[in-house]
């Protein structure tokens, strides 16, 4: 980066956080103990994190830095320290998935994906806030209070993971991992102005992530620029036995891609912008800052074309038939007899039934309930075909306008998101509303594609847009050298993130 | 509930009326080291919940595997039983609640079974061949162990609390589901014991599990439904759940088709549900009614891809099969000359693979049936064991027919020296030596033993000199009592005459 570091250690980037560690200029426990005061400093206001796990962290910090200095080989990111979404699960370290009904649960294992983290040696800051089991876009269906958008507190951060990207544009963190069902991580990156990735289904493994659904549940990296984004998803990535939707090869360079595209020359690259992302619906500044995004990515090579996916007008409909078919399954095994919150029925016998109905009445919100039974009925016999059935033939297609429009681009374009953050409670009370947000990320759910979203200015109304690249299964590293290379040309036109701009947070005293 | 259940028609009397249609669903443990999607140990009598993972404890962001092992063992079966194997097949998930399984669903195949269309022949005692069709073997993962404390009866009703052992949650299962067995009439109960039998020996022969019934190895479940002729469609059926011993499956039959016969006579419908098999009374009770409402919404399990195992490899499964059980009984009957109602004999008793080994140990097939059919059948039946179970081997019987056959023991003799391998006093060599067993064929001794028995009786030996032969048995007799039984009857006759003669 042409930036000088900031002498602020949670200002900077991971990359350059690894780079002072590498070089001794700093330890991993002044950089952990740093961000861990600015946790505190903020994190009363913002809520980004639902666990904060100061020991664990500095030990692990400490560790780092006693390997490093006796020489030691360490991984490039070790002491960078990180935060978790709290649908992951980590040994020892609460976790809730935003939900009641497993309050005070403590896993006894590890995600693979936290292994690797450990592995790594990169400090786990906390566990941050979400939507109950991811199913929202603000994260104010957490059954744990709402995370507020650090552009402006009384405005939502994304979800389902607006917990790891709040804490990402507030400075707590400057790396987290978040998941993402049908947005959950690319929707929090473009309201809070944050990067956020989701990988090739299958290219991280989801062993040890609490299932929302199945088929589109992918985790990636949450961070503030896009080479941090890939040097993450190289920690994260890669084949697990323990995920037998684990691809089998492990993914070309990424951070090379991403180091590449810094360069900011896309000659020869097709950009093809799905039109059937954009326009209606979509709000104005949203709209104009895409089309000057498209104009940078023109001037630096690429070449613009215009492709069509009809069937993407049905993704929505389809993502919630399946969405909800796998939930109501996966959510089954919430019962209060394992696990958990365990409610008695206050009258009446005592029965496993009785309990299993008392425990999931009171440790399910609303909106978990919703899906559940929207899912249970889309299942049952007789609707099976009609719901289900077509929703999959539906995702067929859609795999379908993906291969085609893929044939014409080497990486599909469009907003993230077709609204900048909206209000705490302005559309709590709509569900469609709600899902609509979702509605261009969702596809690349639905074909397991890989999809990233990095800041692209400010809308009129002085909030982060967000730009969505999609590119083929396995083509992950196309994301990071056409991201990085328009992240770099924004930023020049900037003169700097555009984190820069976000007002400052007031601050409470540190309690170090 | 009806307000009075008809009585039991007499069975010979419900088949005059009534014409039963059989159905089975068998569900064999595979004896995998490890379980169905994790890593999980199977051994059987763990401490509970020892054998358990994040896997099968269906823990918050665990995910299946799918165990090799297992799918191999499942086109095994499928081959066996003569199935096609899919080229392409999928796991689905049966949701339901229950405490004993984990995830609150079930990890199944459905519509799409790794095996399907094939069948299998079984011999009934007479010989008679009947062929099985099988509609499709699928694989699945067992679930938990629950155990229903207080109450009187073991069941979850009327419990004070209920315990749950997941160490046998994910042990790998295949469920084997016939078409409905028709046109065999009175001998439904017969087929349906071979049946389950039948499949035992192939478990065991293909080494896919060590098929013990009573430890829950193998399970069956028995679908009975009676009509009206041959020609009428079928009638409605009940499924006994869980009957797990050869003999019970026979009784669990016929019990249904009288139990069904009275309830049809009575001019009542036979419910369609799920019926308990209890051992001790030898009835079926009602279980679940099956009805529309159960529904698990079925749909293919989103946490594995779909299996699709090679044709080379299902070809080189196929080269490894063993001969099956039918027609290696058929082979080993030719080749030992037995008559039917021999081998038949043979088979019932769980004999064959005892004779093989005896055979091999080099006594002569006819002998070595002699010995495990007569003998050792015997002390069998008076110890309450099972022939195998026996403290000696079809090797030790191999040697023991080979000193008969050498002439070193005669039939009484032998017999003490399997007395004594029993007792397990040694080799039938051993016990020999140690009980001073051998023939006496000195002849130095004999003729001391002959003078003295013919000096004892000298009228005798006069009417021998006479022509009168028939007082040479006495003095056989005399020298086998002097001799403890060990001398060679044979030759005593032999010396008695030259004796005679030269006196």
């Amino acid at each position: 980066m042409a930036t000088q570091p900031s002498s602020d250690l949670t200002r900077r980037t991971a990359a350059q956080l690894a780079e002072a560690l590498r070089a001794g200029e700093v330890t991993s426990v002044e950089v952990t103990q740093a961000h861990l005061d600015r946790i505190a400093a903020v994190d009363g206001a913002v809520h980004a994190f639902l666990h904060v796990c100061a020991e664990e962290a500095l030990a692990t910090a400490r560790e780092v830095d006693a390997r490093r200095a006796a020489g030691e080989e360490l991984h490039p990111l070790a002491g960078v320290p990180i935060a978790v979404k709290d649908v992951v699960v980590t040994k020892g370290l609460p976790t809730t998935a935003g939900s009641k009904i497993l309050e005070g649960w403590v896993p006894p294992y590890d995600a693979t994906l936290v292994e690797r983290l450990r592995a790594a040696g990169l400090p786990i800051l906390g566990k941050t806030n979400m939507d109950e089991f991811a199913m929202g876009s603000s994260t104010e269906h957490s059954a744990y209070g709402n995370t507020h958008n650090p552009w402006d507190l009384d405005r939502i951060p994304g979800g389902s993971g607006g917990g790891s990207a709040a804490a990402l544009a507030a400075y707590e963190a400057p790396l987290a991992i978040g998941t993402d069902t049908g947005g959950s991580i690319r929707q929090p990156g473009a309201v809070t102005g944050t990067v956020g990735v989701k990988p090739t289904y299958g290219g991280v493994s989801r062993y040890g992530l609490i299932a929302l659904a199945s088929s589109l549940d992918q985790a990636g990296p949450v961070t503030r620029t896009v080479l941090d984004s890939a040097l993450l998803h190289e920690v994260i990535g890669g084949h697990d036995p323990r995920d037998a939707t684990s691809l089998p090869e492990d993914l070309p360079g990424l951070v090379a891609a991403a180091r590449a595209g810094q360069g900011g020359d896309l000659t020869g690259v097709r950009v093809g912008v799905v039109d059937e992302l954009n326009g209606e619906g979509y709000q104005p500044g949203v709209r104009a800052r895409f089309e000057e995004s498209l104009e940078l990515l023109r001037g630096a090579g690429a070449e613009v074309v215009h492709v069509s996916c009809p069937h993407f007008g049905h993704a929505l409909a389809a993502y919630y038939l399946i969405l909800p078919s796998e939930a109501s399954s996966n959510l089954a095994k919430f019962d209060g007899m394992r696990f958990g919150l365990r409610v008695e029925p206050t009258e009446g016998t005592v029965t496993a039934e009785r309990v299993m109905a008392a425990t999931r009445g009171q440790g399910f919100g609303d909106e978990v309930k919703r899906r559940i039974i929207l899912g249970t009925y889309a299942l049952s016999a007789g609707y099976y075909d009609a719901y289900y059935g077509s929703a999959q033939k539906v995702r067929t297609l859609i795999q379908q306008d993906f291969a085609a429009a893929f044939e014409q681009a080497d990486v599909l374009v469009s907003p993230t998101a077709p609204t900048t953050a909206f209000k705490l409670g302005e559309k709590l009370d709509d569900p469609l509303a709600m899902y609509l947000n979702d509605v261009a990320t969702i596809p690349a759910n639905l074909a397991g594609v890989p999809g990233m979203s990095l800041p692209n200015g400010l809308s009129d109304d002085g909030l982060p847009v967000g730009f969505q690249i999609l590119a083929p299964a396995r083509a992950d590293d196309r994301l990071y050298r056409v991201g990085a290379a328009l992240e770099t040309l924004l930023e020049r036109e900037w003169g700097g993130p555009l984190l820069n701009r976000a007002p400052e947070l007031a601050t409470e005293g540190t309690t170090r | 509930m009806s307000t009075t259940t008809p009585p039991l028609v007499d069975y010979d009397d419900a088949l005059a009326r009534f014409d039963p249609v059989i159905g089975i669903e068998v569900h064999v443990e595979l004896g995998t080291a490890t379980k169905m999607f994790d890593g999980a140990s199977t051994e059987f009598g763990a401490e509970p919940n020892t054998q358990v993972t994040p896997v099968s404890l269906g823990l918050p962001g665990a995910l299946p595997a799918l165990n090799g092992k297992a799918v191999e063992s499942a086109i095994k079966i499928g081959l066996a039983l003569n199935c096609e194997i899919a080229e392409l097949c999928r796991f689905a998930r049966k949701n339901y609640f229950y405490p004993d399984v984990p995830k609150n669903f079930q990890t199944s195949q459905y519509d799409e079974p790794i095996a399907f269309d094939g069948w299998i022949d079984i011999e009934l005692d007479d010989g008679e061949v009947v062929r099985v069709e099988i509609e499709r073997a699928h694989m699945e993962e067992d679930a938990g162990k629950n155990t229903h404390v207080g109450g009187a009866t073991g069941r979850i009703h009327g419990a004070e609390y209920s315990l749950v052992d997941y160490n046998r949650a994910g042990i790998p299962l295949v469920e084997i589901v016939t078409r409905p067995i028709t046109g065999v009439g009175e001998r439904a109960p017969e087929v349906a014991r071979a049946y389950v039998q039948t499949l035992r020996d192939i478990f065991r022969a293909l080494d896919v599990s060590e098929a013990r019934m009573e430890r829950g190895n193998v399970r069956a479940d028995v679908n009975v439904s009676l009509r009206a002729t041959p020609e009428a469609p079928l009638g409605t059926r009940t499924e006994t759940k869980n009957v797990n011993s050869f003999r019970s499956v026979e009784r669990a039959v016929r019990h249904e088709i009288s139990r069904q016969a009275g309830v049809l006579d009575a001019g009542r419908t036979v419910t369609q549900e799920t019926r308990h098999w209890h051992e001790d009374t030898g009835v079926t009770t009602a279980g679940r009614v099956k009805s529309d409402a159960e529904d698990y919404r079925y749909f293919p399990e989103p946490d594995l891809v779909p299996v699709a195992p090679s044709r080379a490899w299902v070809e080189e499964i196929r080269a490894t099969l063993p001969e099956m059980p039918v027609a290696r009984r058929r082979r080993l009957q030719t080749e030992w000359g037995y008559a039917d109602a021999e081998m038949r004999d043979v088979v019932n008793a769980g004999a064959i693979e005892l004779i093989e080994a005896t055979v091999a140990a080099g006594a002569a097939p006819a002998a070595a049936r002699k010995w495990w059919m007569g003998e050792l059948a015997r002390t069998a039946k008076t110890e309450g064991v099972e022939l195998a179970d026996l403290p000696v081997t079809p090797e030790q019987i191999g040697q023991l027919q080979q000193l008969v056959d050498a002439g070193r023991v005669n039939d009484k003799l032998a017999r003490q020296v399997l007395s004594g391998v029993l007792a397990g006093e040694g080799s039938p060599e051993e016990v020999v030596t140690a009980r001073g067993l051998e023939v006496v064929s000195d002849d130095g001794a004999l003729v001391a033993a002959v003078d003295e028995a013919l000096a004892a009786q000298p009228d005798v030996v006069e009417k021998i000199r006479g022509g009168n032969q028939g007082p040479i048995g006495a003095i056989i007799g005399a020298v086998m009592k002097a001799t403890r039984g060990q001398a060679d009857a044979g030759r005593v006759r032999e010396i008695v005459l030259e004796r005679v003669q030269q006196g």
